[in-house]
């Protein structure tokens, strides 16, 4: 029965003089078909139920004007209530350069110093000593991201919080480098940038060692014999070589910093004073769950929500397109001879 | 450049690379570096290069000594079995990166690899990356990077073993030729006894970590000076056989199962102090001959040229070249004659040859 399909399926030149086993083809094939969506249906219904209907109800919740003091009343489902008010209103608020302005401190800096820098320096580090002491510290680094964000949180405020309770103020204090006051407080953006970074450079740290590993060794022996300190190694052999990881791990970082906001939200909560550390994020969170002002803006903190999932399918478009994402997912770009 | 190895020796913990290996190596020579894998052979050539620290000994370049200096300070040139060409650099920048490293400036940079590569009749492929080469092309890239920078010793690591056999032959010759005209000191890692025999001045035959042998090629062929140099180096290989040798009216006789052979006072000396011995002998050396030892002919092999024969003595199977014209097939009785004078003696327990001191 298989082999006549087969032969069915690759002889066009020679027309089946009867249906039947044509249909009996069109069974198979459509019992083929069924299996494959079959094993797809269970993950298409939650991308579905979990990230495409959440998606259209905020994009129309953004063109709505829902807010707790309409609650019940408003018909935000209906075409005939909604309209583009909210986007403009992004970028007519008076906060708006500010808000845009700590997006990209917060996103460049600590994908600079840390989710890049800090994992790429660490990884380099752990691939040139001893390979289990090096597998060990990298276990070091994924404790923070790990750890429940609320207990990490809350011991970081009490490592930065004023005397007597503060164990950085216990150590520094005395050598008069701080002032004994709580230091979230005094210098947010570190602390805010620093807690951040040290989860996130976990990630690009797992990539890009676990990329450097792969590299086959006479490459590196090649480069030493042929002349090359490590630094120079590293700069015309290794990092080339996993310029695919860096490129992946830079745009994916990106885009979770750009929507991660929990760890400023439970460290700073977007201050101290008005929006001192309030990000892109951050602001949708507050406009449309917070409720602690009293009126909840749904609507409105929806059209700030979108812009970022705009921005972040627009990324996924191009992981895919540009960098051939798929490829990369299937096996490291590491082009061997 | 001459290279000194000391009682060099390398341990992973307890696991044992190289053990104790001494090796002196002229100004200008070959050495090849011969044994099966997993002998030590690349460990003690990875050491040389700086690659790998020591655990004991000392290596000396020219009477100083290298243990504490860096690859890159050894001016060494190295060759991979894997060639180890970078994938993202053009054959231009691959050749001229030890120049690149020396921040050699451009213009002689591009001159020099433009020469080697020239050298290497590859001149013509310089825009090209090392995925849209031959196998033969990326090995002499390879061989061109390891020469610009003119280095004082070469260190080649199976080099051809990822070559087709054709290839394979003739990179051989270049490469030896190579390194006749440019008298550069090089030390040449395989397990290809053939590469060995032909290319070396001198071969370091080497098992388990240890060194076996560091002779000439006719040395480690006509008197090898372990049981393991004898079964290894040889195609097909030598014929190996307990012995009882003894000593009468002044000749030496050497008995086994239905063989008795007059040897040689001068090889048959010590053998006949120990009694029983392993004895050896090459395929080429025993011959049909009608006045020699009946025995029964129990395989034939055709290999073109000649047909491998395998003969049975007693219980014992001898193996020898005879000419394809005289025919023979399984079953037909025939007489060998044995070249005692090409005899070898090996004793039982250390496996080593009595033929030397």
């Amino acid at each position: 029965m298989d082999l006549k399909l087969s032969t069915e399926r690759g002889g066009i030149q020679s027309p089946s003089p009867v249906g039947v086993p044509n249909q009996s083809s069109k069974v198979t094939r459509l019992r083929s078909k069924l299996g494959a969506y079959g094993f797809m249906a269970p993950a298409v219904v939650l991308i579905v139920l979990f990230f495409f209907i959440p998606v259209i109800i905020l994009f129309i919740l953004s063109l709505s004007d829902l807010k707790s003091a309409n609650f019940g009343t408003l018909q935000w489902w209906l075409p005939s209530n909604w309209s583009l008010v909210n986007y403009t209103k992004i970028f007519a608020d008076r906060f708006f350069s500010k808000f845009l302005g700590n997006t990209l401190f917060y996103v460049l800096t600590t994908l600079a110093l840390f989710n890049f820098g800090t994992a790429l320096a660490i990884a380099l580090l752990t691939t040139h000593i001893n390979r289990r002491a090096g597998f060990v510290f990298r276990l070091m680094w994924l404790l923070p991201r790990l750890t429940p964000s609320v207990i990490y949180i809350l011991m970081w405020r009490r490592i930065a919080s004023r005397v007597p309770h503060g164990i950085i103020n216990q150590f520094l204090g005395p050598l008069g480098i701080t002032s004994g006051e709580d230091l979230v407080t005094a210098l947010p953006w570190l602390f805010v940038i620093v807690v951040n970074g040290l989860i996130g450079a976990s990630f690009g740290l797992v990539i890009f060692s676990s990329a450097i590993e792969a590299i086959p060794r006479d490459f590196l022996r090649a480069s030493k014999v042929d002349g090359g300190s490590t630094l120079q190694t590293i700069r015309f052999i290794i990092l080339p070589m996993i310029r695919w990881p860096i490129l992946f791990v830079l745009t994916f970082q990106t885009l979770s910093l750009l929507t991660s906001f929990e760890q400023i939200l439970l460290l700073t909560d977007g201050g101290p004073g008005l929006f001192r550390t309030e990000v892109w994020a951050l602001r949708a969170y507050h406009l449309a769950l917070s409720t602690e002002s009293g009126n909840t803006q749904w609507g409105y903190g929806a059209a700030w929500a979108v812009i970022l999932v705009i921005i972040g399918i627009g990324a996924a478009v191009i992981y895919m397109r540009v960098f051939k994402f798929d490829e990369l997912v299937q096996e490291p770009k590491i082009d061997l001879i | 450049m001459k290279v000194k190895l000391e009682n060099l020796s390398k341990r992973w913990g307890k696991v044992v690379g190289v053990e104790g290996i001494n090796l002196d190596i002229n100004d200008g020579e070959f050495v090849v570096f011969l044994g099966p894998s997993g002998c030590g052979k690349t460990t003690t050539l990875l050491m040389v290069a700086g690659i790998y620290k020591p655990s004991g000994g000392i290596i000396r370049f020219d009477g100083r000594v290298v243990n504490e200096v860096g690859p890159k300070d050894r001016n060494i040139g190295m060759v991979f079995q894997s060639y180890a060409l970078y994938p993202h650099m053009t054959v231009m920048q691959n050749i001229s990166y030890p120049l690149r490293l020396m921040k050699t400036p451009k213009s002689e940079m591009i001159e020099r690899s433009q020469r080697v590569a020239d050298m290497m009749g590859i001149g013509e492929l310089m825009d090209r990356r090392p995925a849209f080469l031959s196998g033969g092309q990326q090995q002499r890239v390879a061989l061109g990077r390891a020469l610009v920078k003119e280095p004082e010793l070469l260190l080649f690591d199976e080099p051809l073993s990822n070559l087709d056999a054709r290839l394979r032959l003739s990179m051989r010759s270049e490469i030896k030729r190579l390194q006749i005209d440019l008298g550069i000191t090089s030390i040449y890692v395989t397990h290809d006894q053939v590469e060995a025999m032909t290319m070396a001045d001198r071969i370091a035959v080497m098992k388990d970590g240890q060194l076996h042998a560091y002779d000439t090629p006719t040395e480690v062929y006509d008197r090898p000076r372990t049981l393991f140099i004898a079964r290894f180096v040889g195609n097909p290989p030598m014929n190996i056989t307990e012995v009882d040798v003894s000593q009468t009216n002044g000749a030496y006789h050497a008995s086994s199962e239905g063989l008795e052979l007059v040897i040689p006072a001068d090889r048959g000396e010590k053998a006949a102090a120990k009694g029983s011995v392993m004895m050896g002998i090459r395929p080429e050396d025993i011959m049909i001959d009608s006045e020699g030892i009946p025995g029964e002919v129990f395989g034939v092999e055709p290999l073109g040229r000649d047909h491998l024969i395998d003969v049975k003595i007693g219980d014992i199977h001898y193996y020898l070249l005879v000419d394809p014209s005289l025919n023979l097939k399984s079953g037909d009785r025939v007489k060998l004659g044995f070249n005692t004078k090409k005899c070898q003696f090996f004793d039982k327990k250390t496996e080593r040859s009595l033929l030397w001191n």
